[in-house]
């Protein structure tokens, strides 16, 4: 297919769950990101068999919720990173956990593949971002979307480098805001 | 509505995002988001920030064990959620679930004043203040951190003017005299950390009673 545009395989996967209930394209979402999920709950002191219980919940909800994905506003891992750390605090703290509003679309837009693939695109800048820091603020930035650092921490961290990679957010920014305009006006 | 002009700090939204904000300021941010395009699309970006530290962990191999388990479940009818919240007047959807469906339970602080906790507990508290047209909230600095959302009418202090959907971020370091609008009462939802303190000598001793 070489007009056809290309989405993040990541993606591909997600949207084969979504839309086909495609338990292939399951079982290799659940390869790529069961893994990863386990070392992220283990990295908050959880036991690996409890990390185990937590992963297998929260892929359990990556596919029961696939209908949320929408690929224009998140990429999968994103979305999965979500879901998880939803379940986590769930199961940390059975308090009342406040969510934001759901927008009010009327009509779902038809799918467009050139505005996802900017999407995607735009989480591998970040990601690209991210892998040419400094060590030091790397792991500044992996503690505090894992969880380890409090948001005074966050704050007081001065090697926290929010500053180098709010371009990049701003960007995300951007098309962000543009497609929420359209959501509102469709 | 004007959009909104005063945002949630970067760092609490990251702390939110990573669900490790104080339970009081997590609903201020739901809250806000709701209310604001700019935020809900840097609470997507901070999320796809977090995809992208997901992806750079390392794997901790899974059992086979629990991935055949994950997969026999698959099938099974999944349990009924929750419906999602719906907004209520000045309400959005986090908050809506936090006020009783017939208004807030409010308390008279003093001057046509009013508060009604919706939450509190170790992290801190979490209510909602009324504010007559005009009238000032009591002169009052903090111990912690304070978050004040706008959902109805205007304040002003010296950080600036305040309208509806605007937070405004309050710590130690401040002393301010939030004013309300003229036009209408100013109703906020502001949670803290720790407890107020007021400079006026009445309201000090008043504090335990009203639990502010
Ligand atoms: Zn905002
Ligand atoms: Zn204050």
């Amino acid at each position: 297919a070489l007009n056809k545009l290309q989405h993040a395989p990541e993606t591909e996967l997600l949207i084969a769950v979504r839309d086909r209930r495609d338990k292939q394209a399951f079982a290799q979402l659940f390869d790529i990101y069961a893994p990863k999920l386990k070392a992220m709950v283990m990295r908050s002191g959880t036991p690996a068999a409890q990390a185990e219980d937590i992963v297998q919940d929260a892929m359990l909800s990556v596919w029961r919720k696939a209908a949320q994905f929408d690929a224009h506003r998140s990429q999968a891992s994103g979305w999965i990173y979500r879901i998880a750390r939803n379940r986590m605090i769930d199961i940390a703290r059975r308090d009342y956990r406040p969510l934001p509003e759901e927008l009010k679309i009327d009509e779902p837009p038809a799918e467009q593949p050139a505005e996802i693939m900017a999407m995607d695109q735009e989480a591998a800048r970040l990601r690209a971002a991210l892998d040419t820091l400094p060590q030091s603020q790397r792991e500044m930035i992996e503690k505090a979307y894992l969880g380890e650092l409090s948001h005074k921490e966050i704050t007081e961290t001065t090697g926290l480098p929010l500053g180098t990679i709010k371009s990049r957010i701003r960007l995300g920014l951007e098309r962000l805001r543009h497609e929420l305009k359209d959501l509102r006006q469709s | 509505m004007t959009a909104p002009q005063h945002h949630i700090p970067e760092p609490m939204m990251a702390a939110y995002v990573a669900g490790n904000l104080p339970q009081p300021f997590a609903v201020v941010v739901a809250t806000h988001i709701s209310m604001c395009d700019e935020c809900r699309a840097r609470h997507e970006t901070h999320l796809a920030l977090g995809g992208a530290v997901l992806e750079s962990l390392e794997d901790a191999p899974v059992s086979d064990a629990m991935r055949a388990g994950l997969f026999a479940m698959l099938d099974e009818p999944a349990p009924e959620e929750p419906a999602a919240p719906k907004p209520r007047g000045i309400y959005p959807a986090p908050l809506a679930d936090m006020v009783p469906g017939d208004g807030p339970r409010w308390r008279s602080i003093g001057m046509g004043a009013r508060q009604s906790i919706l939450w509190r507990g170790k992290e801190g508290s979490l209510r909602l203040l009324y504010i007559p047209a005009g009238q000032a909230v009591p002169d009052h600095s903090h111990n912690g951190l304070e978050l004040t959302l706008v959902l109805q009418g205007s304040f002003s202090d010296e950080g600036g003017r305040f309208g509806v959907g605007d937070v405004e971020v309050a710590d130690e370091a401040v002393e301010h005299t939030p004013l309300a609008g003229i036009d209408s009462p100013c109703i906020c939802l502001a949670a803290t950390d720790a407890p107020l303190r007021f400079s006026g000598m009445i309201p000090r001793l008043l504090q335990p009673v009203f639990r502010i």
